[in-house]
């Protein structure tokens, strides 16, 4: 049975996929039951599989029992055990979240909602837990699919923004498939593992082939994690898809590909490649700051909270990229963690944004005055997450940034630290200004009285959207705390991948 | 090498290379959705004749085994690989154009959605709707 942990986890949300768009145009009721078991499963054996990960080392699973390189492997070491577990709880804390906000938003297509939401969900794990690079492609375009339908399914803006999101995404599926077939012209081989013995072994490194396939494949990756100034899709798909889809897509696609980009950069063409011959490291670090100042500086002209928080994820995409390619283990490690705990932050922001939406039926951030007298609980979380975007210990967000910024000076690269505390402080202002017009109430309360009535709902939104915000918050401090146990595994990961400490 | 030789024999990555930009283009700077989505399957399918393309070699035959291996060992024939054309990349192409398939049977469900919501599919006037605070 242990031995089948990557393939149960993966294999569960795909065939509640097919359970609940078998079952659930008769019976409405059993789609929920089934999302919260096959993710419920998946949660559960990606901890167990972790625990063996970080016991035994390496988990490998040939599907079919086929051998590398002729059949496709899973392959789980600590980084991928770790983000299994994020993708996992993300989509469980979702689904429950989405009891009330998906009947509201999306009231006659629960079954449709809950298949696409649950492929989106294999999409992720399969893109997590594959060891083949024609297979990722599959899966990423799995994941992408899903998506563009998921975010289509709201208001008139939001399909406009999903018609873009399929043409900048099927380009950089599409790019990111060409450099593979590239890699295969070179090496004649799929397996991650074995192109990078492949490479390493037979001196492909002067091989203009592979040079194409490389910025191929950073391209394509580049443009589905949005990475500044490929990043146009991201804003308008993210801000008006239902609240209970981008609560799912936000914490979980862009991260998800950032760890595809590691595994390219680590595994498959390896750091002495990418950082000692190629010597990119400087001129993509630079990309970085421009990415994270770009970012800071356009959510600050955003008066939309879900518009604002969208531009925040493409200064946070900065943060990692410039993390990645910073060429030390400190600031790898720092990217990785800020994966883990920018996966948790959006997450909640995303999660109080929506029940602050649902409950009010406000979107601007000047119309959030009083929020914290009528719905104190939901603010509780939004500002935890807040604290933790600014860095504040000992939420998750310091701890990244602390290995982020000595990393990067490590490598003596002030600009990119320069720019975190630049972007640092801009967080500081816009999670600030919001503390401050949600915490004093409306100067006039008769005013104020009287439009409580005209809106109905006010007060706390209900409890299965309360309570995976407040888990979601207690997460964002128990990622901090145990900081030292996820630095572990994560320094575990890199030893793997050979002289990390390249430069310096 | 001459130039003509430079573009002779490297002839199949011309051509993908000349199909993906003409893709490439349409993606851009139609205005016309369904424009749009034509230059989408045309960028697709120039990846897969590039695929397609390197599964080629000069001299070779359909990749299947006239008689089993045991039945060549026999009679002293000797199975070579570079005789038959690689099926790998060919296999590899079946999974794409099932992915393009898919992306564009998605992409014109979502033009006709916002078709049936803006009452036109001219990126420019859909943008002047939502300007005008129809959106």
């Amino acid at each position: 049975m242990a031995d089948q942990y990557p393939a149960i986890i993966l294999l569960a949300p795909l065939f509640a996929a097919i359970a609940v768009s078998l079952l659930g145009g008769r019976w409405g009721s059993v789609c929920l039951p089934i999302v919260l078991a096959a993710l419920g499963l998946s949660l559960a054996v990606s901890v167990a599989l972790l625990g063996q990960v970080a016991a035994g080392g390496e988990v490998v699973y040939k599907l079919g029992g086929w051998p590398r390189p002729f059949g496709i492997e899973f392959r789980i070491d600590p980084l991928n055990a770790l983000l299994l577990i994020v993708v996992t709880t993300v989509s469980l804390l979702t689904a429950i979240y989405s009891i009330r906000a998906a009947t509201t938003e999306t009231p006659d297509k629960l079954p449709q909602f809950y298949t696409l939401f649950l492929l989106l969900v294999t999409g992720l794990l399969g893109m997590t837990l594959t060891g083949d690079a024609f297979n990722l492609y599959v899966l990423v375009e799995v994941a992408s699919l899903t998506s563009y339908a998921l975010i289509a399914m709201h208001s008139k803006r939001a399909v406009l923004a999903s018609f873009n999101y399929v043409i900048m995404g099927t380009m950089g599926a599409s790019f990111y498939l060409l450099g593979v077939g590239y890699l295969y012209i070179k090496t004649g081989s799929l397996n991650m593992v074995d192109i990078g013995e492949i490479l390493r072994g037979s001196g492909l490194y002067g091989s203009k082939t592979i040079l194409v396939a490389l910025m191929l494949i950073l391209v394509g990756l580049w443009i589905k994690m949005a990475f500044f100034p490929l990043h146009g899709w991201l804003p308008n798909a993210y801000a008006y898809a239902p609240s209970s889809t981008s609560c799912v897509l936000a914490p979980l696609v862009t991260k998800v590909t950032v760890y595809v980009m590691v595994r390219m950069m680590m595994t498959v063409f390896g750091p002495e490649y990418i950082f000692s011959f190629l010597e990119w490291s400087p001129i993509v670090v630079w990309m970085a700051v421009i990415a994270i100042v770009a970012g800071s500086i356009m959510a600050l002209a955003q008066i939309n909270l879900k518009k604002m928080l969208t531009y925040l994820i493409v200064a946070e995409v900065g943060y990692m990229v410039g993390g990645v390619w910073m060429a030390n283990e400190t600031a790898f490690v720092g990217a990785f963690y800020h994966v883990v705990s920018d996966a948790f932050m959006t997450l909640c922001l995303f999660l109080a944004a929506g029940a602050i939406i649902f409950q009010t039926g406000k979107h601007t951030i000047p119309e959030m005055e009083g929020l914290f007298r009528k719905m104190p609980w939901t603010m509780v979380g939004f500002t935890i997450a807040g604290l933790s975007m600014i860095g504040v210990p000992p939420t998750c967000g310091f701890f990244s940034k602390w290995y982020l910024i000595s990393g990067a000076m490590e490598a003596g690269h002030w600009g990119y630290v320069v720019a975190l505390l630049f972007s640092s402080l801009i967080n500081a202002i816009l999670f600030f200004r919001i503390f401050e017009v949600a915490y004093f109430p409306k100067f006039d309360p008769q005013e104020e009285s009287a439009e409580e009535e005209t809106t109905g709902r006010a007060g706390e939104p209900p409890a299965t959207m309360l309570g995976p915000l407040l888990i979601t918050a207690a997460c964002l401090l128990l990622i901090g705390i145990f900081n030292q146990e996820i630095v572990t595994l994560i320094r575990q990961a890199v030893n793997t991948f050979g002289p990390i400490g390249f430069i310096g | 090498m001459t130039v003509t030789e430079f573009i002779v024999s490297r002839l199949n990555y011309w051509i993908y290379i000349i199909l993906m930009m003409i893709g490439l283009f349409a993606m851009i700077s139609k205005k016309n959705l369904i424009k749009k989505l034509i230059g989408m399957s045309i960028f697709q399918t120039a990846i897969i004749l590039f695929y397609v393309s390197l599964g080629v070699k000069e001299g070779s035959n359909i990749p299947i085994l006239e008689h089993s291996v045991s039945h060549a060992a026999e009679h002293g024939e000797i199975i070579r690989a570079e005789d038959y054309a690689n099926p790998l990349p060919h296999v590899l192409m079946l999974t794409a154009i099932v992915v393009g398939v898919a992306t564009l049977g998605v992409g014109l469900a979502i033009v006709q959605k916002i078709h049936k919501e803006f009452g036109t599919i001219e990126e420019p006037e859909i943008l002047a709707k939502i300007e005008s605070g129809d959106g």
